[in-house]
């Protein structure tokens, strides 16, 4: 599915979802940056469908975020399709939304907790309409569910790593999208947090809603996923956690050779 | 104290010349809040600089120099969006270059051009000598800049927080920033009429850096700041007529005076 290459926002760039498509679909992608040969993503194919929620895993520089991007839209596609709801990502903003890594936020930046869970409704308010009572219905909302109303008025800045998630999380919330992107949520997160991040997508998951995770941290794979995703440029492995968490898979994803595979295999078949 | 308040109001040119001022003070109020905290305050005082070949180009083809200040800003806007976009230079480099490039062309031009004592009212402002065009001119542009921040003050505030999510939702970051730099171009070039090219930055810069040592708060400081541009114009104002004090460097020390005192106000509190 190309997508029109204009720029649009608001309420014009939703179109309802295509009868019969998955979540998300990606065919045949490969991505590198100019001048530089050696590909972030070589022929990755996946797909994802309504209320799954998918682990996606692979070292750092596997390419997880650079993926998440293109589905999203900010880079743009040089071979492959991606499709969302049977569309390009830009032509039904309001279905996806990114829980970006924290390091591309200016947290400096002097906003409210309110206001920047309010920034998730401003992909369905468009240029020139200021949120109305629904969007703050929705906002007051998000910020219950990630148990953060009592700090709505700080200063995002001021607050803990796990604040800070959950602001973002909160955020992605408001924009009531479809299909939830979330890039290493649970880095530098306390407990706490963690437990309401899980909590939180299992119950966007019962509701239908799609949710795919990166993360680089196997121990959280058996507890709260179902089906995992490895990725090192290409998708290594893909089917239910307990099939695709093998010593052969982890190493290949985090380019090292396990030793002592007679001694953790039996560790790890465990699970 | 009304009458040591009225007294000068009686005059055309102190009436025009406060109007303008007030109207310079909340643009600079408005757009300082952005330029302190999305970095900017670079530009701000490349700008005040690369205005200066279009001052001089204008009086020498004897056009209005708000209208010439305000090409070379646009240009020089144009040719810093081309260097980082097209040419993948950092912001600053891109800056640097324009900004010393363009004054050198103004000093250069202005050495040919016998009327100095024009450009010495660019230089360090004259607020005093404002023209009803002037005010109509800045009155024009003061109400695109206020207009265009309420318009599009979510957008605004997006992209500065969090440009992938702008750009996620549709929104093009560089649009949103360039749109921004041309009311910070026009913004500077009326500010010069008042503290002039020197010291513009301060109009820029100080109101909102002030603002920010107080309130924690986007919509906050851009009211304080306004407030405290204001006052620093009005006050600079009087102070001027009454002793006979250059109007850019008195704006310029109130705004600084009231930078410092916030600054204690920020250490007390803590």
């Amino acid at each position: 599915m190309k997508k029109p290459a204009v720029m649009c926002y608001g309420k014009d760039c939703d179109h309802p979802p295509l009868s019969g498509s998955s979540a998300l679909e990606v065919r045949d992608v490969s991505f590198y940056y100019p001048g530089n040969k050696n590909k972030i993503l070589d022929n990755v194919n996946l797909s994802i469908k309504g209320g799954e929620k998918v682990a996606f895993v692979g070292p750092n520089g596997a390419g997880k975020s650079t993926l998440m991007n293109l589905i999203l839209g900010l880079e743009p596609l040089q071979t492959g399709e991606i499709s969302v709801f049977g569309h390009g990502s830009s032509s039904c903003r309001h279905r996806v939304a990114m829980v970006p890594q924290k390091s591309t936020v200016d947290w400096h930046f002097p906003v409210t907790v309110r206001q920047v869970v309010t920034m998730g409704r401003y992909v369905h308010l468009g240029w020139f309409k200021k949120p109305g009572a629904a969007d703050r219905d929705a906002v007051e909302q998000a910020m219950e569910t990630m148990e953060i109303c009592d700090i709505a008025d700080r200063q995002v800045g001021e607050l803990s790593g796990g604040q800070q998630q959950r602001v973002m999380i909160a955020r992605t919330l408001a924009h009531d999208a479809d299909l939830l992107l979330l890039d290493e949520p649970l880095n530098h997160v306390d407990i706490a947090t963690q437990e309401l991040i899980f909590h939180t997508m299992e119950d966007l998951c019962s509701r239908g809603k799609s949710v795919l995770v990166s993360t680089h941290d196997l121990g959280i794979l058996t507890v709260h996923f179902s089906r995992a995703l490895f990725l090192d440029k290409s998708i290594i492995a893909d089917g239910a956690v307990k099939d695709v968490l093998t010593p052969e898979n982890i190493a290949r994803a985090y380019g090292f050779e396990f030793h002592k595979d007679k001694e953790l295999s039996p560790w790890l078949n465990g699970y | 104290m009304v009458e040591w308040i009225l007294e000068p109001l009686q005059y055309g040119f102190f009436q025009r010349g406060l109007l303008a001022g007030i109207i310079v003070a909340i643009s600079c109020g408005v757009l300082s809040t952005f330029i302190v905290w999305r970095g900017m305050a670079f530009i701000g005082d490349a700008l005040a600089h690369a205005v200066l070949p279009g001052i001089v180009i204008s009086i020498v083809l004897g056009i209005h120099v708000l209208i010439g200040a305000l090409g070379a800003a646009v240009l020089s806007v144009i040719g810093i969006g081309a260097l980082t976009r097209k040419k993948g230079f950092k912001e600053d480099t891109a800056i640097g270059v324009i900004f010393a490039g363009a004054f050198a062309l103004g000093v250069l031009l202005m050495s040919r051009v016998s009327s100095f004592k024009d450009l010495s009212h660019i230089l360090f402002g004259n607020i005093l000598g404002v023209s009803d065009v002037d005010v109509i001119l800045i009155a024009s542009v003061g109400v695109i800049v206020v207009a265009a921040v309420y318009l599009f003050f979510k957008e605004l505030l997006v992209t500065s927080f969090d440009p992938t999510h702008a750009k996620a939702i549709g929104l093009s970051p560089q649009m949103i920033h360039f749109a921004l730099l041309i009311l910070v171009a026009a913004t500077t070039v009326l500010a010069t009429q008042t503290v002039g090219v020197v010291l513009v930055m301060a109009l820029l810069v100080t109101p909102a850096a002030a603002a920010s040592l107080l309130v924690k708060e986007l919509v906050k400081i851009l009211w304080i700041s306004i407030v405290f541009a204001v006052f620093a114009i009005i006050a600079g104002f009087y102070l001027s007529y009454y002793f006979d004090l250059a109007s850019g460097a008195t704006i310029v020390l109130i705004l600084t005076l009231f930078f410092l005192i916030s600054f204690i106000i920020s250490k007390i509190r803590k």
